[in-house]
């Protein structure tokens, strides 16, 4: 930190003032040694143009040099690797569960190429139906039923970049909203429930329905807020546990004639969406691609400049990067904390009435959530609690869950997969110095061409 | 200088500074809040007849005589006393006093056996049922709590509970499948928890990625893995790979003759009994040997423990290895503990519910078992009802054990430090 | 034991700590080591503990060479370290932590409590300490701390004691007491390695003094040398011990303190009924040791402290309960005690940083929106006008040196109209160059007529600064007194004893 090779700390020695009684107060409490800088990722990646400026005996690496470095160091070869890294282990998984697979390798050692063969057909015939589920399905004739698979990843997408989006602002203020399920049940019910009980003319009764929603989810994570910014209560057990209280009380009134059952029914199940309240589909009828996609794309652009050009964005970012120095410098971070999980939880608000207006129209039971409260935190993680990459990363986990139906029903491979394949996504990223390792990259936080052994990494490792 | 040794003035005086209370009016806030519930309930929705605790089962040596007590005057009794309490914890604030703990507990028991008595108006409520369900739910709790509270006190969070259930639950029930021997399971169980805790440990010390998120990231890692594999491998060979035998119930002689306790506490399986020595264990190594006090300092202090050669980043490995065979080892009670097949996510959130048991027991064994305890009776008490009969929707008895955990997160629990450098990994600088 | 350091490098990437360091403490020597913040020092007394594993050279105890993988080794060769930083553990007793790490056990794997409480009581006698070995590391003084880091290492043998600036914690006569505790290691033949930049400990207990300055052993000195010569020894060049300023033209009384009364959460009065004034145009200095409630006090001004009673008025409006947010716009200008705490973002860019404490109005934010135009213009100009060292205003301020980074802090909050300026040691951990330019500026700002509170543990810069001076123990005000009062009077004071002539205010 403290950098002791102050230009200036040369001059004449012998000019002494008369000699004074004193100490000389030079000194740090926390003497701190010159040691690099913490282990973060970013900070290498940026550090690699300081070490570059200090003047040492290496010559100064060509353009080129540095150009492939930047990109062999950087953060966007890293999700590359680890996507592909994930999809390895799948692949792995695929092919020892696979049956064909099974009997050829009972007959390994006399024809060793059978086993092969069917450990390509499994996992190629896994993948490919991935691929066709989820992006172009090439055997269809015209281009409308081909590109179907895209439309449909768009559509699961829709709620991925919602949560994703509400996990990801909450990490920017330094909180971990793992009440996603919470949030999205509440949403959804309180959309749901104005959609289906009210009649309102179109347009003016989604919009009622939608910012219901919101306000639903707003106020369901506005507990967890409220709760960390008066009493200090840790958001993280907070919001598991409001998921729980969610899940039996949307349970209960989902059961309770009058609330939201269905008249007539005895299931626990709403009656279908009004017309006048749904999203309308956005590219026709034969698409399942609602109004939800347009009104995500919009979330991001906002998130983004709450994010990075609004002054409530700024104070969120000072909270969540250091909560100390920001109420010294006035930010009220209680408010901060509240507001935060408000836009959080209407962000994950979104996902849930994009679900029961948008995607399941006919009427839902407690099962909406589909689980998108937590893959929202993946979707987050993968894209960096960036709005543009957690958009990107929405795509991508909407893409393996469109493939993944594809993939089960043509090839028989549990869906499943999917999780596995997204929970290893995001440990690999997390972990940049192992992805390295695995495929043998060069540590940005070294010096590209270095004299001498370096001995930080053994520090560090120990 | 002077060559005779010199003695320096004695230490630094220690002058204690100033004091005030602090007081806090949560404790009497909470009490009114249940009290005025109580009356709510006896306004609201009186219940006419009487109501009967049933001490002993028909197998007992012992039987003790059931209680039968009238509905609404029991229950007005208790609102008394429950308003008594209140105005003591009150009178107690007001005179700048801190409210004790065993206040807060008669009072738990009070309300509980007040609303248990408006609940099971005109039935029977078998109470030996009811204990000895709650101990068997708490079962996996307890187990995850002490993990969670092993690692919280090396210093690293474990919100992987839930993973580390899952995976022993799954790998206890194919390996006992397969060998017939519930015990193997038992030690499988144990590997597969002890390699979750491993790959949580590898992330959160060698890469300091934040714990809390490998511990989610972990858990939906378990759940897909083990969710793909039942569907891919158990479910088509159910009867080779996933019928688990069972661990047999072995009563103690003499002890399990105890009234109430003896059938509660002594008729349980390996597993159960496995449970009393582990929190007995945990609590012993942590605050009475060697490793609890380099474990502890670990937690607290990291740095202080490098600088008299304790290797911090070993111990944080090994022990948050050994919660998770612990957890693990709870796991087990969901397949192999109670003779059921695996199925997918089959530990419903029992890891969150030790997470907050950990809390509640403010990161020690022994209050964290209480927590636990508590958690499994609220669970029970829901079944429980249900079956005989109760005006309480069984969504908000579910719900009970989640509100009472927020409440204690958001109140009691507030002040109370856990291990200072829990979080926190270990960089040496 | 003699100790011997032979041609010690170690480096941090690119950045040489340590260069070829040669090292010889001599049995029942006392080993000055002398160097400013960042010199090296404590990194090579971490290699010394095996801490860190140096590049090249080599540890030698009694002409034999060690490897130390780690502080178990250095400890079991009888090398041991009182750190600045105490390594005690809050939660344990004393007993426990002197036992920690080496544990005796009885029967069952047990801990030897009464074991290690018997060595605590031994070593305690032997130095005439007062230590409970029953007492919660947490409840004990500093100065008893420090009693039971030395209590740690001598129960390990310890034959090389190294002292790593162990009196910026104390006061004058605990400072005192500790030499006379080291002459009496000494005369048990333990060699002792002392680490420290205060030139007058050096010379009043060292038996040989090696100065070192950006990681290298610049020279050797006798105790008898002056004060200036070892200065310019250490920082490389004269050094200017005092601060030009002017007689203060003094204005109205504008912060007036009355009563003022702090709890901390556990019920202490950390700051008790303390009552002071500020005029326009005058430095008062708060002195005394570390932990004294000067913290409090400074954040009790800001509005940073939940429990406070008692009035603070600043031109004669009460802000004594009210919010940061509102006393920072009454113009109250802030140099926290830890910038990378309390004071910087270390996250965000130099600009960033720059508009913390005006994030939701003019001038950086218009309609709730950043104006990122006007706000680099105004980091630029700030960043020439401070002289800050960095490679633009896009650099992230953790990358930035200490004394950069709390010109960073001063020139947001000089920036701003002030009516009052309160820097808590604002030269803690910075660089001389940077020492001088920020009392520049702060004498700047109380020539502009602005009143200004200066709070520090150093004597020097107490001394330097102050037109007045108040000191505080535990607490409370010992007395307020002028600036030009002697040091032997404002060390008493800092010990709680108040001055014969009475407070002068």
């Amino acid at each position: 930190m403290s950098d002791p090779r102050q230009p200036d700390a040369v001059g004449p020695t012998g000019s002494s003032k008369a000699d004074l009684d004193a100490d000389i107060a030079i000194e740090e409490p926390g003497a701190v040694s010159p040691e690099t800088e913490g282990a973060e990722e970013d900070a290498r990646a940026t550090a690699g143009g300081a070490v570059a400026a200090q003047p040492t005996d290496v010559p100064p690496p060509s353009r080129w040099h540095s150009t492939l470095h930047q990109i062999t160091t950087g953060n966007a070869i890293i999700s590359v690797l680890a996507v592909l890294l994930a999809l390895l282990v799948g692949a792995i998984m695929i092919a020892f569960t696979d049956e064909r697979v099974q009997e050829a390798s009972g007959y390994f050692f006399a024809r060793p190429g059978d086993t092969f063969l069917a450990i390509w057909e499994s996992v190629s015939g896994a993948y490919s139906a991935l691929f066709q589920g989820s992006v172009y399905n090439f055997r269809r004739d015209d281009f409308i039923s081909g590109i179907r698979p895209l439309t449909e990843t768009l559509t699961f997408a829709t709620p991925l970049i919602a949560g994703g989006l509400g996990v990801g602002l909450a990490f920017r203020v330094g909180m971990f909203n793992i009440g996603g399920r919470g949030q999205m049940l509440i949403a959804a019910s309180v959309a749901g429930w104005l959609a289906f009980g009210f009649d309102l003319p179109w347009g003016i009764h989604m919009l009622v329905a939608l910012l219901g929603g919101l306000i639903g989810g707003a106020l369901w994570a506005g507990i967890a807020g409220a709760l960390k910014a008066r009493t200090g209560a840790h958001e993280v057990i907070v919001t598991i546990m409001l998921n729980y209280v969610a899940f039996y009380l949307v349970s209960w009134m989902l059961r309770t004639p009058g609330l939201l059952q269905a008249p007539g029914s005895s299931n626990p199940k709403t009656p279908a969406m009004k017309e006048t309240a749904i999203f309308p589909a956005l590219l026709g009828p034969q698409f399942n691609l609602h109004f939800g996609f347009i009104l995500v794309v919009v979330a991001t652009v906002i998130v983004w400049w709450i994010l990075s050009r609004s002054s409530l964005g700024f104070r969120f970012r000072a909270v969540g990067e250091n909560p100390n120095a920001a109420r010294v410098a006035g930010i009220n971070v209680p408010s901060m904390y509240i507001y935060a999980m408000l836009i959080s939880g209407a962000l994950l608000g979104l996902a849930g009435v994009s679900q029961v207006l948008g995607t399941v129209t006919t009427g839902f039971t407690a099962g909406i959530d589909a689980g998108i409260g937590f893959d929202a935190i993946t979707v987050a993680l993968l894209g960096r609690s960036t709005p543009w990459g957690i958009f990107i990363a929405g795509i991508l986990f909407g893409a393996f869950k469109a493939g993944g139906f594809s993939m089960q029903a043509a090839e028989g491979v549990p869906i499943e997969i999917v999780l596995v394949v997204q929970s290893l996504i995001v440990l690999f990223i997390a972990a940049p110095p192992l992805v390295r390792t695995i495929f043998r990259l060069p540590d940005p936080a070294s010096p590209k061409r270095r004299p001498v052994p370096n001995v930080t990494q053994e520090v560090k490792a120990k | 200088m002077s060559t005779a040794v010199q003695h320096p003035a004695p230490a630094p005086q220690v002058v204690a500074l100033d004091t005030t209370v602090v007081t806090s009016w949560k404790a009497p806030i909470a009490f009114a809040i249940f009290t005025l519930l109580a009356i709510a309930l006896a306004v609201f929705a009186p219940q006419d007849g009487d109501t009967t605790f049933r001490l002993s089962t028909q197998s007992d040596v012992i039987q003790l005589p059931e209680i039968t007590v009238p509905t609404m005057p029991t229950l007005w009794i208790t609102i008394v006393l429950l308003a008594l309490a209140t105005a003591y914890s009150a009178m107690l604030v007001a005179s700048k006093r801190r409210v004790p703990v065993w206040l807060v507990v008669v009072f738990a028991v009070l309300f509980m056996f007040g609303f248990l008595t408006w609940a099971a108006s005109g039935a029977a409520i078998p109470v030996i049922g009811l204990l000895f369900g709650s101990l068997s739910l708490a079962v996996p709790l307890i187990y995850g709590s002490l993990a969670g509270v092993l690692g919280e006190r090396v210093g690293v969070i474990n919100i992987a509970i839930e993973g580390q259930l899952l995976a022993g639950a799954f790998t206890a029930a194919v390996v006992a499948s397969i060998t017939g021997q519930p015990i193997l399971g038992l030690i499988a169980a144990m590997v597969a928890g002890m390699l979750v805790g491993m790959v949580l440990a590898a992330f959160a010390i060698k890469y300091f990625v934040d714990q809390v998120i490998v511990g989610v990231v972990l858990n939906v890692l378990v759940v897909g893995l083990t969710s793909f594999f039942f569907s891919q491998v158990l479910a088509p060979n159910a009867a080779a790979l996933n019928t688990p035998p069972r661990f047999e119930r072995l009563p103690i002689p003499v002890l399990s003759e105890i009234p109430i306790i003896g059938p509660v506490l002594f008729r349980q399986t390996l597993v159960v009994y496995l449970m009393y020595v582990a929190v007995a264990l945990v609590y012993f190594g942590l605050f009475h040997t060697k490793w609890g006090l380099r474990l502890r300092a670990v937690g607290e202090h990291p740095q202080a423990a490098d600088t008299v050669g304790i290797k911090v980043n070993r111990t944080r490995f090994w022990n948050v290895a050994l919660a998770g065979a612990i957890a693990g080892l709870g796991g087990t009670f969901f397949t192999i503990g109670s003779g059921i097949a695996f199925n997918k996510e089959m530990t419903a959130g029992a890891g969150f519910i030790a997470l907050a048991a950990v809390i509640f027991g403010q990161w020690d064994p022994i209050k964290a078992t209480l927590a636990a305890l508590l958690f499994g009776f609220a669970s029970n008490l829901q079944n429980t009802l249900s079956v005989i009969g109760s005006p309480v929707p069984s969504e908000f008895m579910l719900m009970l054990p989640y509100v009472v955990t927020i409440f204690a997160v958001a109140g009691l629990v507030g002040k109370v430090r856990g291990p200072a450098a829990a979080g926190k990994p270990y960089i040496k600088s | 034991m003699k100790l011997e350091l032979r041609g010690i490098t170690k480096r941090f990437g690119s950045l040489v700590a340590n260069d070829h360091i040669d090292l010889t403490v001599e049995a029942g020597e006392i080993h000055c080591l002398l160097g400013e913040n960042g010199a090296g020092k404590s990194t090579l007394m971490n290699v010394l503990y095996g801490l860190y594993q140096a590049d090249e050279g080599e540890v030698l105890l009694d002409d034999q060479v060690q490897h130390f993988a780690g502080p178990g080794d250095a400890m079991a060769a009888h090398i041991g370290m009182v750190h600045q930083h105490f390594m005690l553990i809050p939660v344990f007793t004393v007993a426990e932590n002197v036992m920690l790490g080496h544990e005796e056990t009885k029967l069952g794997g047990r801990l030897d409590l009464p074991a290690a409480r018997a060595k605590v009581r031994e070593i305690s006698e032997r130095f005439g300490f007062d230590v409970d070995p029953d007492a919660l590391v947490d409840d004990l003084p500093v100065g008893v701390q420090q009693r039971v880091e030395i209590i740690k290492a001598l129960s390990r043998d310890a034959k090389v004691l190294v002292f790593d600036e162990p009196t910026a914690v104390l006061t004058p006569q605990e400072t005192d007491e500790l030499m006379g505790i080291m002459r009496q290691l000494k005369q048990t033949g333990t060699s002792i390695v002392f680490i420290t930049h205060k030139l007058r400990e050096v010379r009043e207990v060292a038996d040989r003094i090696t100065v070192i300055r950006l990681g290298k052993v610049v020279g050797e000195a006798s105790p008898t040398a002056t004060n200036a010569e070892l200065a310019s020894l250490m920082v490389g060049r004269a050094v200017e011990l005092t601060v030009h300023k002017e007689e203060p033209t003094l204005g109205d009384a504008a912060l007036q303190v009355q009563g003022l009364t702090v709890i901390d959460p556990i019920g202490q009065l950390v700051v008790n009924d303390v009552s002071f004034e500020v005029r326009r145009g005058e430095i008062l200095a708060i002195a005394g040791v570390q932990g004294n409630g000067q913290t409090e006090l400074t954040e009790a001004l800001l509005g940073l402290q939940p429990r406070v009673q008692g009035s603070i008025r600043i031109d004669g409006i009460e802000l004594g309960s009210s919010s940061v947010k509102r006393i920072l716009d009454a113009g109250v200008g802030f140099v926290p005690e830890d910038r990378t705490e309390d004071g910087l973002v270390g996250e965000f860019t130099i600009a960033e940083n720059l508009m913390l404490d005006r994030s939701d109005g003019a001038p950086f934010v218009r309609g709730g929106s950043i104006q990122r135009g006007a706000l680099a213009d105004f980091a630029r100009d700030k960043v020439k006008e401070f002289d800050v060292r960095t490679q633009g205003i896009d650099s992230k301020v953790r990358q930035l040196s200490g004394g950069n980074q709390q010109k960073v802090v001063l020139a947001r909050e000089l920036s701003r109209d002030l009516r009052l300026l309160v820097a808590a040691q604002p030269t803690r951990g910075v660089d001389v160059g940077s020492i001088e330019f920020i009392h520049k500026r702060i004498v700047e700002t109380r020539d502009s007529g602005v009143p200004v509170v200066v709070v520090s543990t150093e004597l020097d810069e107490v001394v330097a600064l102050a037109d007045r001076i108040m000191v505080m123990y535990r607490g409370r005000i010992v007395g307020i007194v002028p600036g030009d009062t002697p040091r032997d009077v404002l060390g008493l004071m800092m010990a709680g004893e108040h001055p014969a002539e009475g407070a002068a205010a």
